[in-house]
């Protein structure tokens, strides 16, 4: 390969032009990156060029700023570290928007160094998932994990910061974050914020002239405190812990003080104790696995905790009552008390009328966590709830997600791939699952009666493909004697042969073990004729899966952007075909768009929740992927591929079924050669679609 | 035809087994075996099931006949079948057959994973009937008052394919058990292995972290027969570590983020 002459400012600014054109205006020309870009070799231009062009794609004005910020990144980064920070900025841009992906395009130094610590460093991204594990073993409310510059725990969550890199190995940056988190956990465990008033901390603090240095002294004395209690329970943490706390000057009365806090019987009143009493001492330096105490987000989250679950407590008692009303109530009617378990200190039992009951496990989770507020569940809570309680949660439907505020509540969240950047979109498509509104017609009955002849062969040839039991014979083992094989042996035998042992015959069913998935276009170029074609072959489809007995699920999937991803369930695989799923097919309709990736990956998910052998993801379709939204030609397809080969990972077969005459040049690309089958006349479809989930099966 | 001489005092337990009551199960079952009603023993795996039928058999003083069943298991593998020798056919009695035949208690372990149809065949000896009809001999085997019959399984799996059929389950008596109480679970483990009280509290409460990741990632969490196991290996000298991973950890799972938590968790505990 020749290597070409890196390009001149003068012909750079031309393309740059060309590409941005939207982005420039008269008080900003390309002039300057143009100048830039000129002094770079002509392989680290054509880099550049590649993403201004790809980033274009997505946003010219992001584009403007990337070109203006590139040759400054390529001069200070390696190539491979630059690729990590524009795909970084484009993460940015696609969660938060513009502005954030441009602080980041514009803030290389900050990358720069992140990037060389990066060997050393911890991020949490990484070991998060481990560290959330390890905190709910460690029991306890369930807290989650999230990234935040300041460690601190509102007691609902755990906030550990997004990367550290302060200790001198990665090692020792991983174990911090370990330390870190069991630190804040001891903090929800060991009752720093126990008790009837969430408000206690602030409160406290606010009584001292300064609030600031009450809260600091506060913390330092609740750490030995903690400490001491994670030393006495995980003392193997704990040595990792002492490696790293600093020592500080103390004096005689501190000492003394301390020394009470680290007992086995002190509790968060002490430490308020030891406060009130050291006041005035001078602040220990914090240990590094300390973040910050954060009193008043604690006050937040423990007050609505407490109207949460109190209401959710009475409410489950209520529910246990009427459980139980056989029973007579006593004079002045059912009382809830609590006894203490003899398992552990914590353990508590529950008990109606003075008999114990055993809760079922959520509500146990509740009385754990309310214990965990309290020290204890207080009698107030101990009461069912009555007729007119409030339901806490009202039930969102998925129709009104786009009418109100929370249209990312209960969505599932799919990556999407751009092929361009070769990497994922994260979190990129909100995808819901809707019901078909059944609609009763007698178009199943039509149906049947149309493809009266077809049906019947269907049936036959099903029939024959089902599960049947099959003798063996000649075993070694077996249920019953194989008196052809005795006879034979017999024969052997009197002629001197040695006596064979396979004399038994046995029983062997050959059982299906498939769960097949058909998701089925309904976007809006289905209209019509492909519509009734699609609702035929279901209604045959149905019918012939019956017969066999194979497991199998309906979803329709269209949408409009990807922030509205839709999949209607027409029958999922636990349901059985019934009047309901009947209704289904006949009320599928042409909506809006194609997008495929997010509508595999969820059908994908769904699958690999059932236990089966042989899994099968079949598609029905009328073309290529296209979505209102830029998701069309070599995006959709790759994408598409993209989901399609995780589904090969995760065990899928995945066969396309198209009406598309076109389907040759892109389908091959996508599903592998031997995994579609194209219909040319619409109207074979019901005839077609039968006989090849026959092929595939059997 | 004769049938194959197995001694019924093979089957017995004369030494007594090891078994730490956890409630009023020993009672129960005393009662249902005295009233001849079967025995269903509910409960996840490791939690002292098949050594409460040790046990119990010990204390009745009967031969305990154990099948442990698999999917492939079928209802002659319990009644039994002809077998050919020197050209004859023999008759041999099944598990289920010899239980009846001697009086035993035939403790069907895992039952769900037995195939559908086998399990039908204890339907008329799980009932008033209380005989064992053997179709390919014509013969109908009475059970005698000392006959018992106990099956186990773990409603944890969350399987359809793995439930127990209703006709089935409503033929017995349910006892449920569980991992024991923490003390209780401490003590045992202290009496199985010798590790000694502070390291079998520790096991305990490693046991538990490990069972409150039920459902995040482990299908169960560490049973009481792993923790003998860890602490078996720790009082023949492994470090808690090592037995914690090598009894514990990979025997729960194999996926390297879990085993990562759980390595975790042992290494703060010890």
């Amino acid at each position: 390969m020749t290597s070409l002459a890196p390009l001149t400012a003068a012909e750079l600014e031309e393309w740059l032009d060309k590409e941005l054109d939207a982005a420039p205006s008269s008080h900003r020309t390309t002039r300057a990156p143009a100048l830039a870009l000129a002094s770079l070799t002509r392989a680290k231009q054509d880099f550049a060029r590649h993403w201004i062009e790809v980033i274009a794609k997505t946003n010219p004005e992001l584009a403007f700023h990337f070109a203006s910020h590139v040759t400054n990144a390529l001069q200070q980064m390696p190539t491979e570290d630059t690729k990590t920070w524009i795909i970084q900025a484009m993460d940015v841009y696609d969660k938060m928007g513009l502005y954030p992906a441009v602080a980041i395009l514009t803030d290389i130094a900050t990358f720069a160094k992140g990037s060389e610590n990066k060997s050393r460093s911890a991020a949490l991204k990484e070991i998060g998932p481990v560290l959330e594990l390890f905190l709910q073993a460690l029991s306890g409310r369930k807290l989650k994990l999230e990234p935040n510059e300041r460690a601190y725990t509102d007691t609902t969550t755990v906030y550990l910061p997004a990367t550290l890199g302060s200790l001198p190995s990665r090692v020792d940056n991983i174990r911090l974050y370990k330390i870190m988190a069991a630190h804040l956990w001891a903090q929800t465990w060991f009752g720093t914020f126990q008790g009837t008033d969430p408000q206690r901390l602030v409160r406290h603090c606010q009584k001292f002239p300064d609030p600031e240095y009450a809260r600091g002294l506060f913390y330092a004395l609740e750490t030995i405190r903690l400490d001491a209690c994670l030393a006495r329970e995980l003392p193997g943490l704990y040595r990792e812990l002492r490696a790293l706390q600093t020592a500080s000057q103390k004096s005689s009365r501190w000492a003394l003080y301390a020394a009470r806090l680290e007992t086995r019987d002190a509790t968060v009143d002490d430490t308020y104790e030891t406060l009130d009493a050291l006041y005035g001492e001078p602040l220990p330096k914090p240990h590094i696995y300390q973040g910050a105490l954060n009193g008043e987000a604690v006050a937040v989250a423990i007050s609505e905790r407490l109207d949460q679950e109190r209401a959710a407590l009475q409410a489950a008692l209520k529910h246990l009552l009427t459980d139980k009303e056989s029973k007579a109530p006593p004079e002045g009617g059912h009382r809830f008390s609590l006894q203490a378990g003899q398992e552990s200190e914590r353990a508590m039992v529950l008990m109606l009328d003075g008999h114990p009951l055993v809760p079922p496990p959520d509500v146990r989770t509740l009385m754990h966590s309310i214990a965990q507020d309290f020290g204890g569940i207080p009698d107030e809570y101990l009461v069912a709830a009555g007729d007119e309680a409030y339901v806490p949660e009202v039930d969102k439907k998925p129709e009104d997600a786009w009418k109100g505020a929370y249209h990312e509540d209960g969505a599932y969240l799919y990556n999407e791939w751009d092929h361009r950047r070769q990497h994922y979109r994260k979190e990129w498509c909100v995808l819901r699952e809707l019901d078909v509104h059944p609609v009763h017609e007698p178009f199943v009955a039509d149906t049947l009666r149309k493809y009266k002849g077809l049906a019947a062969r269907l049936r036959k040839t099903f029939e024959a493909l089902r599960g049947e039991n099959a003798v063996q014979r000649r075993q070694k083992h077996g249920d019953e004697i194989d008196f052809d094989a005795l006879i034979d042996a017999f024969a052997d035998l009197h002629c001197g042969h040695e006596l064979s042992d396979r004399l038994f015959t046995r029983n062997r069913r050959f059982a299906r073990n498939i769960a097949v998935m058909f998701m089925v276009d309904m976007s809006g170029s289905t209209k019509g004729w492909i519509n009734d074609a699609e609702r035929e072959s279901l209604v045959l489809l149905c019918e012939a899966l019956e017969i066999l007995g194979d497991r199998y699920a309906i979803y329709g999937f269209s949408g409009i952007t990807r922030q509205r991803c839709e999949m209607y369930r027409v029958k999922q695989f636990d349901e059985p075909y019934n009047e309901t799923v009947r209704g289904r097919i006949t009320g599928i309709k042409p909506q809006d768009y194609t997008r495929m990736g997010v509508a595999i990956r969820h059908l994908c998910r769904l699958l690999n929740d059932v236990e089966a052998r042989t899994k099968l993801l079949i598609t029905l379709s009328d073309g290529k992927p296209d979505d209102y939204d830029g998701y069309r030609g070599e995006y959709g397809i790759e994408d598409t591929r993209q989901a399609l080969l995780e589904a090969k990972r995760d065990g899928i077969h995945a066969f396309c079924i198209t009406i598309d005459t076109d389907a040759r040049d892109y389908l091959p690309h996508m599903y592998g050669a031997a995994n579609y089958a194209l219909i040319d006349d619409v109207r074979k479809l019901p005839l077609k679609i039968s006989d090849i989930y026959r092929h595939l099966t059997s | 035809m004769k049938a194959r001489a197995v001694e019924p005092d093979g089957f017995l337990i004369t030494k007594e087994p090891y078994y730490e009551s956890q409630g009023d199960e020993i009672i129960l079952f005393e009662s249902a075996y005295r009233n001849q009603i079967p025995v269903l023993l509910k409960g996840p795996t490791g939690c002292g099931k098949t050594r409460f039928m040790e046990h119990m058999a010990w204390r009745l003083k009967r031969p305990l006949i154990t099948v442990s069943c698999h999917d492939d298991l079928t209802a002659s593998d319990l009644v039994g079948r002809y077998l050919i020798t020197a050209g004859e056919t023999v008759w041999v009695d099944g598990p289920l057959a010899h239980a009846v035949r001697v009086g035993g208690i035939c403790y069907l372990d895992e039952v769900v994973e037995a195939r559908k149809d086998t399990t039908v065949v204890i339907h008329p000896l799980a009932d008033d009937r209380r005989v064992l009809p053997i179709e390919k001999t014509g013969e109908v085997l009475s059970a005698t008052p000392e006959f018992a019959l106990a099956i186990s399984y773990n409603p944890g799996y969350q399987s359809v394919l793995k439930d127990l059929k209703q006709s089935t389950r409503q033929r017995f008596v349910a006892l449920e058990f569980n991992y024991p109480a923490h003390d209780l679970e401490k003590r045992i483990v202290d009496h199985e292995s010798g590790v000694g009280d502070e390291r079998a509290e520790k096991l305990v409460r490693f046991a538990d972290m490990t069972r409150n990741l039920k459902g995040s990632g482990l299908e169960e969490g560490a049973s009481t027969r792993l923790l003998v196991h860890a602490a078996k290996l720790m009082a023949s000298g492994v470090s808690p570590q090592a037995a914690c991973r090598g009894a514990i950890a990979q025997a729960l799972t194999d996926d390297p983020e879990m085993l990562a938590v759980i390595t975790e968790l042992s290494a703060s505990l010890f």
